[in-house]
């Protein structure tokens, strides 16, 4: 597997300018002639098409909901770094650099964090010029708060609603090139599998979920902008159709995946109620820089928060790390929000809950200042809970929210399959083993808005000119289309006793106990045996009934759970490699003392990668060294 | 608890639907609205007879997917609230529930609970941005906005496109849903270079879709999840007049 990074040569502080300047460049004349197919119109695929479309490029967009408007990223709450330095705060680029490299635990890129970072304050210059309304203070200025264990202020934000806002921004943009006849936009539609012709991408295939209808695309270049798989554990704040079909389905092709292991546990969700549970809620991260996070010392405690002695309080975050306190990152947040509660010491039903308390900060500021700030959560809290959070300290408990692994890509966000590019969350690309908070949007839109559009074209002036046409006919479409509709047929055709609801919510447990917040090895390799086991149980006894020329939102699903149940494989097999903890890998055999996450960097300061080698044989494991010559590799302490 | 729901079912566009009654036994009052459906849904595909189909996918009342008639009301009984954000507590034990599709002229049934709501893409696309390309924007703080515009604009911008509106109105106006976009940008310097285009062009593009005439039902406000206020229509309104009767230039 070639794993070349591509990463230009030099300081990193010149690294990306240098690249724009040494890519080759497609005449504007030429440029209607390349044909894009970008799957996945979040933020990351809705920035994309919209500015390749501006460029002159054909693009075909996909998204399987009835409006790109729906993505998840609408979902994120907090807000979208960028180093401004409005607040003369001593940010710079540098710092937002350092910090997201650190925050990740030395397990990214250098290069490609560098670049993010650059980039962060021209994405918010294109935010407001398209008119996302994000906070103003009086003067008209715009307002920053300090976010997701920031030191500085540095995170821009529209109330809470900041991933809509960011959204509503590239979709309104897309609409424009859909209006302009340079974007054909088809809802409604997944992608089940992508098409390579003589080691290139040259197309797709989908299936219309309103019809079932099969049909193949044919392109110069094939985007994926199709998001993380946090749903693989069932229960996670992700929305109930996100999925790793198109992520997975390519790396069957041969894309390689990278660093699967590696996923987010956010620490500020609502707690789980009970088994007819479908999905965790997020409660925004920025409550934690008013809400003071605590268990009681005692195991027995049976008194109603409010009833509980300050001295018999633990506020566990500001007693083990005092300089970041309640804003330490999200694995470490999360990680002591699970110790205690594995000591005994967790809050409401299962004692699988910590609080967030916002009486202090009440006392301080008053209601009102709060309510502005937090008003339409505290509503949501309330809504689900039926708990104010005004009089009773929020409960609160770490869920699954964001992967941090991906596909592999090099520098230009191409995959290991050429013409196959990969952008946003679907990549492994610029987090490592930790997201920071109010990175995710600028990633996506990073990706979208200003790294694939330079780097897109350098694969089109390179492999553009002496590639052959290739059309739908191609007799690789008809034999990608067998497999699909194979697959379909098989998955219709098992007709057993259990939903494919009842075998993700088995997996997810499954994955939540053995790949979750903490991991061991006799876990993971039970985890390994079981999960063949369950698979076999699925195509056995899973039934999917009506039919596949029809909206059948139960054939959908069924595709999806089959598709996490071979990559959780993958996953736990990553995990189990990776004989160290770092970032949100957490392996118990290997901690410190005071149970603090110890890397081994002699070992391990490398992506994994993991290629398919065919059905029913092991994957490869192939690594990509990671260097880092400008933030030296350290312990991450936020003593 | 223990409840009834009485619920559209309706096998395609073309064909014809009816209500059909469903025992929900032992759901829990901690379960969201959509949760309910859900064990419905696994109790139908035990009983090999397939599930109801609905719309939904963030379930945190963001993404505008979800959608519903519940009781005659869009949505369902909660003030600001959309459907996948409803609890069973809402209801009382042994009540029995009617669940229907959003029903408006231009939004079809495509089966069961699910309709097309892709007119709303269509009334943006003819307007609903400010036309800049990406690179080149001037420096963020170039541009100071004041704090109140930029809270209506918020306002305004809060819409999650869920259609609600829509279905509360007697005339299937989506006459709110384009307020509000109009008005996001409208209290924005951003949106002021082509003010009389935008609202021109979506209304019409409205009308085209074959949604109704607004006449002042209110019925959507009360309606909206975001609680988004009539006010922005009055402003439609004054802009869509200064723009077609006035002969705008913008
Ligand atoms: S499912 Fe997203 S708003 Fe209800």
């Amino acid at each position: 597997m070639n794993l070349d990074s591509k990463i230009p040569s030099g300081p990193v502080q010149d690294a990306w300018d240098k690249h724009k300047f040494d890519m080759k460049l497609v005449n504007p004349a030429n440029k209607r002639k390349f044909k894009v197919l970008m799957v996945g119109t979040g933020l990351a695929g809705g920035s994309a098409a919209a500015s390749l479309a501006e460029l002159g490029y054909e693009v075909d967009a996909f998204c399987f909901q009835d409006s790109p408007r729906r993505a998840h990223s609408i979902a994120a709450q907090g807000g979208i770094n960028a180093a401004k330095n409005y607040q003369n705060d001593g940010d710079s680029v540098w710092r937002l650099f350092y910090d997201t490299v650190k925050g990740g635990d030395f397990r990214s890129r250098e290069a490609n964090v560098y670049r993010l970072a650059q980039v962060s304050a021209n994405i918010i210059d294109q935010c407001v010029a398209q008119g996302v309304p994000f906070a103003r203070e009086y003067g008209g200025q715009l307002a920053n708060r300090s976010f997701g264990g920031a030191q500085v202020s540095r995170t821009f934000y529209a109330r809470g609603q900041t991933g809509q806002q960011l959204l509503l921004g590239c979709y309104a943009g897309l609409a424009r090139q859909i209006d302009a006849g340079n974007v054909t936009m088809h809802t409604r539609k997944e992608m089940l599998d992508v098409v390579v012709v003589d080691g290139l991408a040259r197309g797709i295939l989908t299936r219309d979920l309103v019809t079932g209808k099969i049909e193949r695309w044919a392109g110069d270049a094939v985007v994926l902008a199709t998001g993380g798989y946090a749903n693989v554990f069932h229960l996670s704040t992700n929305a109930i159709g996100c999925n790793v079909t198109a992520a997975f389905r390519a790396y069957k092709r041969g894309a390689g995946f990278a660093n699967p292991c590696y996923t987010q546990i956010h620490p500020t969700c609502i707690p789980v109620h009970g088994e007819q549970q479908s999905k965790l809620t997020l409660m925004s991260e920025s409550l934690r820089n008013d809400g003071r996070v605590w268990v009681p010392k005692a195991t027995d405690e049976t008194r109603p928060p409010g009833d509980i002695p300050e001295h018999e309080r633990d506020y566990y975050l500001e007693r083990k790390y005092p300089s970041f306190g309640n804003l330490s990152p999200r694995d470490i947040a999360s990680r002591s929000a699970k110790e205690a509660c594995d000591e005994g010491r967790g809050v409401g039903p299962g004692k699988r809950g910590v609080y967030l308390d916002f009486r202090d900060a009440i006392a301080r500021v008053g209601e009102d200042t709060i309510r502005e700030r937090y008003g339409n959560l505290f509503d949501m809290y309330e809504r689900i809970t039926d708990e104010s959070p005004y009089k009773v300290p929020m409960r609160i408990y770490p869920a699954p929210h964001y992967t941090m692994g991906g596909l592999w890509v090099d520098y230009n966000l191409q995959s290991t399959i050429p013409g196959l590019h990969v952008i946003g969350e679907a990549n492994f690309s610029d987090h490592g083993a930790n997201r920071l908070g109010a990175s995710a949007l600028m990633q996506g839109l990073a990706d979208g808005y200003f790294v694939l559009p330079a780097t897109i074209g350098h694969y089109f002036a390179t492999h553009g000119p002496d590639k052959q046409p290739v059309d739908t006919d191609h007799p690789d479409f008809a034999r990608v289309e067998d497999d699909v509709r194979g697959r379909i047929k098989k998955l219709m055709g098992v007709n057993g006793t259990r939903s494919p609801a009842s075998f993700h919510r088995e997996l997810g447990r499954l994955m939540w106990d053995k790949c979750g917040m903490a991991r061991n090895a006799r876990g993971l390799t039970e985890a390994l045996q079981r999960i063949p086991e369950l698979r076999e149980e699925f195509w056995h006894d899973v039934r999917v009934l009506g039919s596949g020329e029809s909206l059948n939102m139960m054939l959908e699903e069924a595709g999806r759970v089959a598709d996490f149940m071979e990559f959780a494989e993958i996953m736990c097999r990553d995990a189990l490699t990776r004989e160290e903890s770092c970032g949100g890998h957490f392996r118990e055999e290997h901690q410190t003392e005071d149970g603090e996450a110890l890397r081994n960097d002699a070992d391990f300061t490398h992506v994994a990668v993991w290629e398919h080698t065919g059905e029913d044989s092991t994957p490869n494991r192939h690594t990509e060294a990671l260097d880092f010559p400008n933030v030296h590799l350290a312990t991450r302490s936020y003593k | 608890m223990n409840i009834t729901v009485r619920v559209w079912r309706q096998e395609g566009p073309a064909a014809t639907g009816h209500l059909e009654t469903i025992e929900a036994t032992d759901v829990s009052a901690d379960s969201s609205f959509l949760e309910m459906l859900d064990l419905v849904n696994e109790r139908l595909i035990s009983a090999g007879r397939e599930p109801i189909a609905f719309d939904h996918d963030c379930r945190e009342g963001i993404c505008g997917m979800c959608s519903l008639v519940i009781d005659g009301v869009p949505h369902g009984p909660r003030r600001a609230t959309t459907t996948c954000q409803l609890h069973m507590r809402s209801f009382t034990d042994g009540a029995t529930i009617t669940i229907e599709p959003f029903r408006a002229k231009a939004f079809g049934v495509l089966r069961d609970l699910v309709v097309d709501r892709s007119g709303f893409d269509r009334i943006i696309q003819a307007g609903g941005y400010a036309s800049v390309n990406t690179g080149g924007a001037p420096d963020a703080n170039a541009i100071p906005i004041g704090k109140g515009e930029a809270d209506l604009a918020m306002d305004a911008a809060a819409c999650i496109g869920c259609g609600a509106c829509v279905a509360a109105c007697p005339n299937a106006s989506a006459m709110l849903f384009t307020a509000a976009k109009v008005a996001h940008y409208g209290h924005l310097p951003q949106g002021e270079p082509e003010r009389d285009r935008r609202v021109t062009r979506m209304v019409e593009t409205m009308d085209a879709e074959g949604f109704g005439n607004c006449r002042n039902y209110y019925e959507c406000e009360a309606a909206c999840p975001k609680e988004i206020p009539v006010d922005f229509i009055a402003e439609l309104n004054r802009d869509f007049r200064r723009a077609t009767v006035q002969g705008g230039s913008r």
